[in-house]
């Protein structure tokens, strides 16, 4: 089997998450959306790491790991700040940008 | 049958020199498909949680896939960072915002998903492309790499070329822990009121100190609704509940007196001096 | 002549050879970054610090440029000890820019040019702090002056110090910067503002030279290295190693107010009396003349670069000569005996090797008594409520009878009288401006009768100035009136000894004044320390023999100060200044140079910016009005497209990526 198989996966696993984020309006589904395309990401620094015999990949999705998990605890922070101020986790609602 | 046998003998000793076994193969033709569907679950879960769920999934196929990878490590990070901190964390906030929160999928801004569907696609193609023409590397594999065992390994370029960059993250998950306690923390606009306020405040307001008397006690009827006597005789109305009262349901001694049977004298000593609830205070 | 100076230079690349000139000398030598770390560590304190550091600001400015003074001769008692080619040791601190195949490396050059100017910079410079403590005690920005003063230390440290002309650059703009805010000091009282920035200006002007000609050495050597630069000058030929001469002289003018940038120095006179002994007789004026030095490799490649030096050298000489004659303000006076005492180093420096090392004597010797001179007349300033009127002082030799005596040291030292140091540094120059190459032509006559001539105005208008300060009649009112003064009077005057804070700085600067230059002459020492960096000259016989040129300088030294003494001594002074000769008035108004800059650079260059101001408002303006509506009207189309949801402006971002990626891949197919 060809490696870039695990390629493909991964390029379709990150498009999901893409389009996750652009059409759901929950802001916890969106965030998982994301979170989907970080690990898609790591699937193919895995997949170079092998194609190239060179464990920096593998160090390289680790310190992604290690961002998400920090992104993750602001992002959901923020979310639930969002909701106890506005009572809701819908993306449309914060919309302040406009106007 | 024979894909469990072919997927355990996966996981024990995957391909040398980057060439994928057949038993790979068959691993990652079973993975793929569910986690394609998997994901696509976020995208049309109706309930949040279930699009939690299935990313779950996909997260421990992505670790079973890292295992096939040569990645054992990263495979169990991936277990235990995504599976068992984010996506649990992300489950924890699900409960505190509301489980039953459903999207509608009405879109409110007119042509807008069908666009973004568009583009995601569009997204996928581009760098479907772009993967085919740029991964046409011959694999060399890390059996080399993962002499020593693959954690070692890892551990051998973490803590040396990049031991800085992980100094660099360790201050950034600090500061993200501390960021999310400013973000949720809650301002205390008024001084913390505990019992001795309480009780404070109940005296300067000059109300009952003791518990509200029973309301009154006729075994034969339901006693809750009839007010207790004072020691004067009169009824005490704030012995009912305040919700019977609210909704009318309190009934008044004279009420119940008139029911009451005066010839049998069973249960308890009818009282010897007419009560109608309107003498005069003695 | 060509033969001559070709000659010449053959010495000098045997005596910076690149093997010798990289010492690994360990010892004190390593450590020579102190130097300049000290002092600007001192001023980055005291800057940072604030207010809070008021109360021991001063001390700490004392002690950093005092700890730089003691790893200078640390350093200097080490290198006394190695031969001469071992004296010059160069320190690398790594690369300091990078560019391509151009790069400039952090360095510390040492050798004995650079340690004469770093002892003289630290010595004399840590007296003057010293002094500024008592001088500058009324002041409440005290802690900031000194702050000032170590940047000030610092900058020519490392301008002395640097091993690249890049980094001598640094140095240079910060000795510009330091001066600005030092002369602006009291800025709030406006012509001292105005002094600070036309200082300011006149330098820039002598930086675009400084800054040009690294731009062609990087272009010509592809390094400015300070040895690699002189050592490869004569392979760009003569006619490039010109233009550098001729761009680093406009550079040095402009720092040492040569003519004809020379309008900035007497205004200079603006900053507290410290900073002008600073910048006179050790951190700034100083610099044009190092630079002109430092680099003798170009110049001994362009022998009509070299002239033009002692022609600018020789113009400034009576320039400031002729000024100083005519000016009542004491510090202005001293200002231009600086301006003049810098025209006999520039002149000396234009003479070729023979002349480099008589030009850095006659700086180091001027830096004492010049710094003396200046401490003194702070003081008589100090002892007579800022009066800086020399018609208001007279007979003040008995008030003050520690600064009379310093003073007077420093007058004999800058007239020539021998044995003081002032003779052994100026007679030498004299003496090499009559031996001017082959002794052939025009050029030794023209230049040594003007040195010559030099020395008896100096004589005069030195004299002048202590005359009319020390000796004659009293023209300041002590409470009973101004004798023979019927009209106005002036303030009651107290005239008083200085603190022993003040008065120790000049005891030392006025026994430096008198024995230095004997103690470094005697057996040619000087010219001997520094021959690893100037090179060894031969001595060319002069075209005047030897006793001739000195009995002439001495009769005019005596000539001058007899006429000083019989017009402002013996005779009585008046307190207004009498109407003078054409020449007087002309030189009072300082020749004329501000009328001339205002009238050749200065309106013209009102009028040029008038224009451009028509011209932006009609073209540039209407077109930028065009566009900027053009902007507001697609802005107003576009406005649209923000609809204030986060999903829309993600769905953006992807579109840009795919298009991005489309392209990319279309390209690469």
């Amino acid at each position: 089997m060809n490696l870039s198989n695990y390629l493909v996966l991964s390029v379709l696993l990150f498009s999901i998450g893409a389009t996750t984020v652009l059409v759901r309006r929950n802001a916890i589904i969106v965030f998982m959306g994301v979170e989907l395309m970080l690990n898609a990401a790591n699937l193919a620094f895995v997949t170079f790491a092998r194609m190239h015999g060179d464990l920096t990949g593998q160090v390289v999705a680790f310190f992604v790991m290690v961002v998400a998990a920090a992104e993750v605890v602001v992002g959901l922070a923020i979310i639930v700040a969002i909701y106890r101020t506005r009572r809701s986790a819908s993306v449309d609602d914060v919309n302040l940008l406009k106007s | 049958m024979t894909t469990m046998l072919h997927a355990g003998s996966v996981l024990a000793g995957i391909a040398e020199a980057g060439r994928t076994t057949t038993g790979e193969e068959v691993l990652f033709w079973i993975l793929a498909p569910v986690m394609v569907l998997a994901a696509l679950g976020l995208i049309f879960a109706r309930r949040t949680v279930y699009a939690a769920l299935s990313v779950i999934l996909v997260m421990v196929s992505l670790a079973v896939l890292y295992v096939a990878q040569e990645a054992p490590f990263l495979g169990i990070v991936q277990v235990i960072v995504y599976t068992g901190a984010v996506m649990m964390l992300f489950l924890f906030v699900l409960m505190l915002v509301g489980v039953d929160v459903a999207d509608t999928f009405a879109d409110t801004l007119g042509a807008h998903r069908w666009v973004a569907a568009l583009f995601g696609i569009g997204l996928g193609a581009v760098l479907i492309s772009v993967v085919l023409r740029a991964a046409d590397i011959a694999p060399q594999g890390l059996t080399a790499a993962n002499e020593g065992g693959n954690p070692s390994g890892v551990a051998r370029i973490i803590f040396g070329d990049y031991v800085i960059t992980l100094q660099v993250v360790g201050i950034l998950l600090i500061t993200a822990a501390v960021g999310a306690i400013v973000l949720t923390h809650k301002e205390r606009l008024v001084a913390k009121v505990g019992q001795r306020e309480r009780a404070d405040a109940r005296i300067a307001a000059g109300e009952v100190l003791t518990p509200l008397p029973a309301p009154g006690v006729y075994a034969r009827s339901n006693a809750m609704d009839v007010p207790a006597l004072g020691p004067d005789g009169r009824p005490l109305e704030h012995s009912v509940s305040r919700v019977l009262r609210i909704r009318g349901q309190q009934r008044s001694v004279a009420e119940v007196h008139a029911h009451l049977d005066p010839g049998t004298g069973t249960g308890s000593t009818p009282p010897e001096r007419t009560i109608t609830g309107e003498e005069q205070v003695r | 002549m060509t033969n001559a100076l070709g000659g010449l230079a053959a010495v000098l690349p045997t005596a910076v050879d690149p093997a010798m000139a990289v010492t690994s000398a360990g010892g004190a030598i390593d450590v020579a970054w102190l130097l300049v770390a000290l002092p600007a560590l001192g001023a980055a304190v005291l800057l940072l610090a604030g207010r809070r550091s008021d109360r021991w600001g001063h001390l700490l400015g004392v002690a950093m440029p005092v700890a730089s003074f003691v790893v200078a001769a640390a350093i200097w008692v080490q290198m006394l000890g190695l031969s001469g080619a071992e004296r010059v040791a160069e320190l690398d601190l790594g690369t300091w820019l990078s560019a391509g195949t151009f790069t400039v490396d952090l360095g510390v050059r040492v050798d004995p040019l650079s340690m004469t100017f770093v002892l003289l910079v630290t010595f004399v410079g840590s007296l003057i702090h010293v002094y500024s403590i008592a001088y500058m005690e009324h002041d409440p920005n005290r802690r900031r002056f000194f702050a000032y003063l170590n940047l000030f230390v610092a900058a020519m440290l490392l301008l002395v110090l640097a091993d690249s002309y890049v980094l001598l650059f640094v140095g240079w703009e910060g000795v510009g910067l330091a001066s600005y805010l030092l002369i602006g000091f009291w800025e709030h009282e406006r012509p001292n503002a105005v002094a600070a920035k036309k200082a300011f200006v006149t330098n820039r002007v002598g930086d675009l030279g400084l800054l040009t000609a690294i731009m062609a050495m990087g272009l010509l050597f592809g390094t400015t290295d300070i040895g690699l630069v002189n050592r490869g000058a004569e392979s760009a030929g003569e006619g490039w190693a010109t233009v550098l001469g001729l761009l680093l002289l406009l550079a040095a003018c402009g720092k040492s107010a040569q003519f004809p940038l020379q309008a900035w120095l007497g205004d200079a006179m603006a900053g507290p009396t410290p900073v002008s002994a600073l910048i006179h007789a050790a951190t700034m004026v100083t610099a044009g003349v190092y630079l002109v030095v430092r680099s003798g490799g170009i110049y001994d490649a362009a022998p009509t670069a070299l002239l033009v030096v002692s022609i600018v050298g020789a113009i400034t000489l009576l320039y400031g000569a002729i000024v100083g004659c005519a000016k009542d303000d004491i510090k202005k006076t001293l200002a231009a005996s600086t301006m003049s005492q810098i025209g006999y180093m520039m002149l000396a420096a234009g003479l070729g090797p023979i002349g480099y090392a008589f030009a850095i004597f006659h700086l180091l010797t001027h830096g004492f008594f010049k710094a003396g001179l200046f401490l003194g007349a702070g003081s008589v300033m100090h002892g007579m409520n800022d009066q800086v009127d020399m018609r208001r002082f007279g007979g003040l030799a008995t008030s003050m009878k520690v600064t009379w005596v310093t003073m007077a040291l420093g007058w004999l030292a800058i007239i020539g009288v021998p044995p003081f140091s002032g003779f052994w540094s100026k007679d030498k120059i004299v003496e090499s401006a009559y031996a001017v190459a082959d002794g052939q032509g025009w050029q030794p006559w023209v230049l040594g009768t003007v040195a010559l001539v030099g020395v008896g105005i100096t004589a005069f208008y030195m004299s002048r100035l202590f005359f009319m300060t020390f000796h004659g009649t009293r023209r300041w009112d002590d409470g009973h009136g101004v004798p023979g003064d019927a009209g106005e009077t002036a303030d009651v005057q107290h005239p008083h000894e200085s603190p022993a804070l003040m008065t120790w700085p000049m005891i030392l600067l006025a026994v430096g004044s008198a024995v230095l230059g004997g103690a470094l002459a005697v057996g040619g020492a000087f010219t001997t320390w520094l021959e690893p960096v100037t090179g060894h000259a031969e001595h060319h016989e002069p075209v005047l023999p030897v006793p001739v040129i000195m009995t002439a300088t001495f009769v005019l030294l005596l000539a001058g100060a007899f006429l000083a003494w019989r017009q402002y001594a013996a005779a009585p002074v008046a307190v207004v200044p009498p109407r003078g000769s054409l020449l007087t008035r002309a030189a009072r108004r300082d020749l004329f140079q501000d009328t001339v800059n205002e009238a050749l650079l200065m309106r013209p260059g009102q009028y040029l910016t008038r224009s451009l101001v028509f011209g932006d408002r009609t073209v540039v303006d209407g077109a930028v009005t065009g566009v900027a509506a053009g902007t507001a009207g697609s802005g107003e189309l576009l406005r649209r497209l923000q609809t204030g949801f986060v999903r829309s402006y993600a769905l953006q971002m992807v579109v840009g990526i795919v298009a991005l990626v489309a392209v990319v891949l279309a390209v690469r197919i």
